[in-house]
């Protein structure tokens, strides 16, 4: 909670970069899946990383929480910081790191034995603190920010499974949320949504970078173009070219993601 | 290939796949009913030879004395749930936590060999599995007892239940284990809180059925719970079990006790049956 409240006064201040990569290279065995890459995340804007198929972006996102430390044989070098401090050093416990650094998947996964209201409270409630009436102010708080609350404040009590997809989905960022989190990573969050779903969770995004830091990735390049500040682009495990995502996709200084975000690939 | 997709092939062609089809469907359907046949046939043996000894003494009353009528086989019906009772402690808290082990930490160096082992101890017999009771529990205290039956027949439960688990828990996706993770909850929480309530109607599945598997053993109770014509309910002393009950009775020359014989059997059957029937019928609907 101390790196959490230390990321708030930070993010007003706006400057610092909240999350900073230092030539991160990452491995599953033998195999290089992500190369070399640097670039910093600034508080409370939408970075996104696009890229074709392949190219790396879901594993370096999922670097950024130590997801890896999950997957046998994955391994991460170089440096991520959050805050100036490295996630990866000796001295950082994961479940810390993911605490702060939470994560959205691509298909919605809520937990499927619980009901709305558990899901929800499920970060707060399985680490073993909180009392019933702060929970309640969670709930109600995490359900508005994920733009879901209308919808289910009168099925709080029955099972998630029961949601649409899109509802299950702005589900799991309520979840997320509930912890309180400084940088929500979002793994292509609407690819298993239909248009107006995606929609939904779009301009959500818009409102939730006031409190967050989100970095995103996408399949879609008008969506990175509609809700990033930040582009990223990735080739091969490769970034390729990053920037202010308007001059990323008016003036690209590479032809590589000229061709790319005009669709001549991927 | 020639002609049109649908109407292309010769008449005789047709007429061949359309008779194979025939034979194969009348093949397996054959095959199906034979698989039922078995049950059948004992169920209504059973039912014929059985029903007529089974009345309120038979649960109520202990055994008379061979020739006198009426009795009944009390001490065994309780002694079998005794005996189930203590094979689940064991079963169920060893194969459980295996399972768990094995679905849950499938990077750790143990897992293959834990995995082969316990599939290969589904195959050891029964017997074998009182003779381990009889040198653990039996020897030691120089006389059989119910405590050895009991885990006995818990030893023979434990690598249906570590299959049952494992195979449940691996069924939960990793999305979900994931989704916790980035919670930022701790592996126990993820495993204790998420997975396992995921995996809980096919956990109890899997128990229950091992608990119906080993409920007809006999062999490895011979010399282990021994069996006991009298009311005990001392797990250091010989334990009385509708197995033995049949196992005796029907070795015996009277033909009053070999009804009783199948009317254990009747009720072991049914006990059984029921279970089985029960758990799918419980979480058919829950899982979905």
């Amino acid at each position: 909670m101390t790196l959490s409240a230390q990321s708030m006064t930070q993010a007003e201040g706006g400057v610092e970069p909240i999350v900073e990569l230092e030539h991160v290279s990452i491995y599953y065995g033998e195999s290089r899946a992500v190369q070399d890459v640097s670039m910093a995340v600034r508080p409370n804007t939408v970075t996104a990383l696009i890229g074709a198929s392949g190219c790396g972006k879901t594993t370096l996102l999922r670097s950024l929480n130590r997801m890896h430390d999950l997957t046998k044989g994955a391994r991460v070098e170089g440096r991520v910081l959050f805050e100036g401090q490295d996630i990866y050093d000796r001295s950082v416990d994961p479940v810390a790191v993911r605490r702060v650094i939470g994560m959205v998947f691509q298909k919605p996964n809520p937990f499927p034995t619980m009901t709305v209201y558990d899901n929800v409270v499920a970060g707060l409630k399985l680490a073993g603190r909180q009392r019933r009436g702060r929970l309640d102010e969670v709930v109600e708080r995490s359900l508005r920010q994920a733009a879901l609350w209308d919808e289910v404040k009168d099925r709080l009590h029955s099972p998630a499974t029961g949601l649409s997809g899109g509802q299950q989905q702005r589900l799991c960022i309520a979840r997320s949320l509930a912890v309180d989190p400084a940088v929500l990573l979002m793994d292509e969050p609407t690819s298993a949504l239909d248009p107006q779903a995606t929609a939904r969770i779009e301009e959500l995004l818009a409102e939730l970078k006031k409190d967050v830091t989100i970095v995103i990735v996408t399949h879609n390049m008008q969506q990175a173009g509609r809700v990033s500040d930040w582009t990223a682009f990735m080739h091969l495990g490769e970034l390729v070219e990053q920037g202010p995502t308007d001059q990323i996709f008016t003036r690209p200084q590479m032809e590589l993601t000229e061709r790319y975000i005009s669709g001549h690939f991927g | 290939m020639t002609g049109s997709l649908l109407g292309g092939h010769g008449r005789a062609r047709r007429r061949r796949r359309r008779v194979t089809d025939m034979v194969a469907t009348a093949m397996i359907v054959l095959a199906a009913l034979i698989v039922m046949t078995p049950l059948v046939l004992v169920l209504v043996y059973l039912v014929g030879r059985g029903i007529g000894s089974i009345d309120l003494a038979f649960f109520t009353q202990l055994p008379a004395p061979a020739g006198e009528s009426g009795g009944g086989v009390a001490q065994a019906v309780v002694g079998t749930l005794e005996l189930l009772a203590l094979a689940s402690v064991i079963g169920l808290v060893i194969g459980i936590g295996t399972g768990v082990f094995v679905a849950e930490y499938p990077g750790h160096p143990l897992v293959p060999t834990v995995r082969l082992l316990s599939d290969a101890l589904i195959g050891v017999p029964a017997i074998v599995m009182g003779i381990v009771a009889y040198a653990l529990l039996v020897v030691p205290l120089r006389h059989f007892n119910g405590l050895s039956g009991g885990v006995s027949l818990g030893l023979i439960m434990i690598p249906y239940v570590v299959r049952a688990t494992d195979e449940v828990m691996r069924l939960v996706p990793d999305v979900v284990r994931e989704a916790g993770f980035a919670l930022g909850l701790p592996r126990w929480r993820v495993i204790v809180q998420i997975v396992i309530p995921s995996a809980a109607s096919g956990i109890v599945t899997g128990a229950m059925l091992a608990m119906a598997r080993v409920a007809g053993e006999a062999a490895p109770l011979l010399f282990t719970a021994f069996g006991n014509q009298y009311w005990n309910f001392d797990p250091l002393k010989p334990v009385a079990a509708l197995p033995l009950v049949i196992y005796t009775y029907s070795i015996s020359p009277y033909d009053s006790w070999h009804r009783i014989a199948s009317a254990a059997s009747l009720v072991l059957v049914v006990f059984v049956l029921l279970t089985t029937l029960l758990t799918r019928f419980v979480f058919a609907r829950r899982t979905r």
